[in-house]
């Protein structure tokens, strides 16, 4: 099965190593991975700011770069729920029926990761070993919007040497938001605050999800405290051995 | 030509409560440093959570019912007018009065003058958002009329001159030494003062409150009221509510006058099995409220003697106007989504200016009003979702939200976001130039210190203030997929 | 164009082409199973303890004499008693006061309580329903007396909220009660007692 990876371009520029785990993880399981160095972004900041004009463009490319895969895999719950929530819906608004369909046909192929795993691939073992105390903050996006349910926490389950501890309130957003975290910077401080506390309250080691943007938040809030919990994709944990 | 067919006519300037004096980030930070009105908030929010979730897990059937709770809504705006001439047909048809209202002021007037006609000074009045939309009290005011709030807490709010933060809990934000202080401050001036001893056991203090509003009660020949659903087919208004006053007002006065915005028209009485078993469990997190009331028209022997429905449209057709907008109006105001809001949560429904507050709130306020006086609502939110997965009537708050951020965009969008926005959708639309420019990020490695970037410039000293943000990597991703598979 | 006609034309303007929506009915309608049965009355009864109301059990013989017995054991003196309460029941021992003509809200006020039958009865939410039929009254007879003893038949509890709104007649004056009047404006922390009766009875009637 060829399967494409879309990266997504803040692991792209800011953490490659969460791709890099995704390609491992995904060839350790056989499939043949290609990555179309064409794609950029799915507009999602776009459409989230209220610039959904220039939004379209980027979704016509995604919609034309993904186009003849078999599947379609991103490690973040919310670019994959951009595609398949908000493609169509953008490019039935700009009045272009080719593309809606174009769009709405890659977002039926395009899977969040343990969405891919557990569905696709059929199995929570992938073989990984993390020898760590583990929390996951199962993010808004994958919760709420594709709701991937359980499956991180079966997949993180079967890691062999992992320590999985619950979250508290596990379920209230870590106050990213995108564009959010800066417009309403003090609303997004107080929650991330909260959410940090949380994180700490578990005496977890490591904190874990399935979207590098809120980890980049809560890791971004815990570094500035000093604190010495890190914060790791969902990817890197199954790639790790 | 006729005013309709220009510009949607939205909710009037310098009128009523729809619009905040300060943008909602400004708001939110003076909020957040009230430590008392956060930690209320906090429990307030939790404990109904909780209560809510409970009853409605109990509800088998709960998922069909909320879908026929936002169909049957929707079946009333695709087709308002007529529901609206068939509810003031058996309005009339069973004896009562009903009057159209364009706008605040013109609903204003209308009560006004029902309220002058009868030669009364004093008014009671049970929970009404819709009055308090259009700031009825003030105009009322004005024209030498006192109103009496009789909901507990919107007693707790009046006599504290102060404003309700919450749909369903107006003094959500007051904790019970705080409403045993303006009890025994406030009650005196305005009527039956508190017991002399009045400690802040919620028991005492709802006891004052009885004691306080009884008299006023026994005397009131008018009342004011809003309505939670209006029977088209039948003429039948409803209000749900927890403490009698509701009852008080609608059955001891002889003149009623309820001001109804006009999408709570429901099309059949069979409609209401439907929305009695969302509501109360949505909002009180109750299986049902202690009390609600229903008439039609003028009964006879029982009640009012004179009833009056102001049907109010206040920016409700503008709303209606925009496809992807109207799905608000199927609001019934139950409150379930600003319980799980984690920024409602965190600062509470003054910081949203609008007697709307919360993720609905956030929607309604700017429609109603139109965007561009609402600028800042739509993006008060982080797109958690909370709000739609607990929402009665299944209305997408996020995706709304996300549309009318384009609105506020399109009216007004600042100039420099614009530009970049613009610019980066340019960059990303050309892969090659997109390539260098992810390169490009590496510079700011030099900003960094011990791994980590502590300071930006702004705007994005906004993520700085409080967070660390890593370093680029050395190599990006793409690059080193050249690197390691092959060509590019 | 005045404002009921231009509000109208608004609303033409902003929804030019008014559609039929389908209403999907995937829930439990009415003609549940049930009524009167003991799983449903003990439901009832269940929901009205919850909201702290009092319930009393009866057989059909016992009425008159356990209203009596309600009505001292709760220090009630005088009662109103509204048109069409069967006279049977009428209870003894308390002093009844008829609402004809009718009586003025200071009145009621100066009453110890209020004794009514009732229309209908859900179980699933622990509602009585009054409409204003016989031995029910006008709406301000069970209102403004701080005690409500209600007789509740067992024929009369039906299961759910679409059970009842199927047999209620919409154009009546009606009153949803479900426990006594309360607030949880404190803190979020219930109160039972605020305008409407403070004390709810119930006296349920099996055959
Ligand atoms: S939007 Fe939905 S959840 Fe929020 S108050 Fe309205 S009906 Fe309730």
């Amino acid at each position: 099965m060829r399967v494409a990876l879309f990266i997504t371009c803040l692991v792209d520029a800011m953490y490659p190593r969460v791709g890099q785990a995704t390609v491992q993880l995904l060839e350790r399981l056989g499939y043949d991975v290609d990555v179309p160095l064409r794609q950029t972004c799915c507009g999602q900041m776009h459409t989230n700011t209220g610039y959904a004009d220039q939004a379209v463009p980027l979704v016509r490319q995604h919609a034309d770069v993904f186009a003849g895969y078999d599947a379609i895999v991103a490690p973040s719950a919310s670019c994959v729920g951009s595609v398949r929530h908000q493609h169509a819906a953008l490019a039935a608004r700009s009045g272009d029926d080719g593309l809606r369909r174009a769009a709405a046909a890659v977002a039926e192929r395009t899977y969040e990761l343990s969405e891919f795993l557990v569905n696709v691939h059929g199995s929570v073992d992938v073989g990984a070993y993390y020898p760590h105390r583990v929390t996951y903050h199962p993010t808004c996006h994958s919760l709420r919007l594709l709701r991937v349910g359980d499956r991180p926490l079966r997949l993180l389950h079967a890691v062999r040497g992992l320590d999985l501890v619950d979250l508290p309130d596990a379920d209230v957003c870590c106050g990213f938001g995108g564009t959010f975290a800066l417009k309403n910077a003090d609303v997004s401080a107080a929650m991330l605050a909260d959410k940090t506390a949380s994180v700490l309250s578990t005496g977890a080691a490591v904190c874990t999800a399935g979207d590098s943007s809120c980890l980049m938040h809560i890791g971004g809030g815990l570094s500035r405290d000093g604190a010495s919990v890190r914060t790791v994709h969902l990817a890197e944990i199954l790639a790790s051995t | 030509m006729t005013a309709f067919l220009g510009m949607p006519a939205r909710a009037p300037r310098g009128v009523g409560q729809l619009r905040g004096d300060l943008p909602f980030p400004a708001a939110a930070r003076e909020a957040l440093g009230n430590a008392q009105l956060r930690s209320n908030l906090g429990r307030a929010t939790a404990t109904i959570r909780a209560k809510r979730a409970a009853v409605v897990d109990e509800v088998p059937d709960w998922a069909g019912l909320r879908a026929a709770g936002a169909a049957i809504k929707d079946a009333v705006l695709a087709d308002l007018g007529s529901h609206l001439i068939r509810l003031e047909e058996q309005v009339v048809a069973h004896g009562g009065r009903v009057h159209w209202a364009r706008d605040a002021n013109e609903a204003n007037r209308i009560v006004t003058d029902l309220v002058r006609a009868t030669g009364e000074r004093d008014v009671v009045k049970v929970k009404s958002m819709t009055t308090q939309e259009i700031g009825l009290n003030e105009a009322l005011a004005e024209a030498g009329i006192s109103a009496w709030e009789t909901d507990l807490a919107e007693l707790i709010v009046q006599l504290a001159d102060d404003r309700p933060s919450h749909i369903l809990v107006p003094a959500i934000h007051r904790n019970r030494t705080e409403i045993r202080d303006i009890f025994r401050r406030e009650m005196g001036r305005v009527g039956v003062p508190a017991p002399p001893h009045l400690s802040e056991d919620p028991h005492e203090l709802a006891e004052a409150a009885r004691l306080h509003l009884r008299a006023r009660f026994l005397t009131a020949r008018v009342a004011i009221s809003g309505a939670n659903f209006a029977v088209a087919e039948t003429g039948t208004l409803a209000v749900v509510e927890s403490e009698g006053n509701g009852r008080m007002c609608l059955t001891l006065p002889e003149t009623l006058i309820t001001v109804m915005g006009i999408e709570k028209v429901v099309p059949t009485w069979r409609d209401l099995e439907v929305y009695l078993q969302l509501l109360p469990r949505s909002s009180t997190g109750e299986r049902m409220n202690p009390y609600t009331s229903m008439w039609t028209g003028v009964h006879p022997g029982d009640g009012p003697l004179e009833f009056h429905l102001v049907l109010l449209d206040n920016g409700r057709s503008a709303t209606l106007a925009d496809p992807h907008g109207r799905a608000a109006l199927r609001c019934i105001r139950c409150s379930a989504c600003l319980n799980v809001c984690p920024v409602y949560e965190r600062v509470g429904g003054h910081a949203y200016g609008s007697v709307y507050p919360g993720p609905i709130g956030a929607v309604l306020s700017p429609q109603l009003t139109g965007a561009k006086d609402n600028p800042s609502l739509p993006f008060a939110s982080s797109l958690c979702g909370a709000c739609y997965d607990v929402c009665p009537v299944a209305i997408d708050i996020p995706t709304m939200l996300v549309h009318l951020r384009s609105e506020v965009v399109a009216a007004s969008g600042p100039k420099p976001e614009r530009a970049a926005m613009a610019g980066v959708s340019w960059v990303m639309r050309r892969p090659r130039l997109y390539t260098v420019a992810l390169r490009l990020s590496r510079v700011a490695r030099l900003f960094g210190r011990r791994g980590a970037i502590r300071r930006l410039p702004p705007p994005l000293s906004a993520w700085t203030r409080t967070r660390d943000l890593p370093l680029p990597p050395a190599e990006t991703f793409r690059d080193w997929w050249v690197r390691t598979h092959g060509s590019p | 164009m005045n404002a009921r006609e231009e509000i109208l034309a608004r609303i033409a303007a902003a929804v030019p082409r008014p559609v039929q929506v389908e209403i999907p009915r995937d829930y439990r309608a009415a003609g549940g199973e049930g009524r009167g049965s003991a799983d449903v009355l003990a439901l009832l009864e269940d929901r009205l303890v919850d909201y702290r109301a009092t319930v009393h059990r009866v057989g059909p013989d016992d009425v008159h004499s356990r209203i009596t017995a309600v009505l001292t054991g709760a220090g009630i003196g005088t009662v109103v008693l509204p048109a069409g309460f069967p006279a049977p029941w009428s209870p003894t021992a308390v002093r009844v006061v008829a609402d004809e003509p009718a009586l003025t809200p200071g009145a009621l006020a100066g009453l110890d309580g209020v004794l009514t039958t009732c229309r209908i009865a859900v179980a699933e939410t622990g509602t009585i329903v009054l409409d204003g039929g016989q031995g029910q009254g006008r709406r301000a007879l069970s209102l403004v007396p701080d005690f409500h003893l209600v007789v509740v038949r067992a024929e009369q509890v039906v299961a759910s909220v679409p059970d009842a709104v199927a047999e209620l007649d919409p154009v009546r004056a009606m009153t949803w009660i479900s426990g006594p009047s309360a607030t949880s404006d404190i803190e979020l922390q219930r109160v039972e007692g605020v305008h409407g009766p403070r004390r709810l009875h119930v006296l349920l009637v099996f055959p």
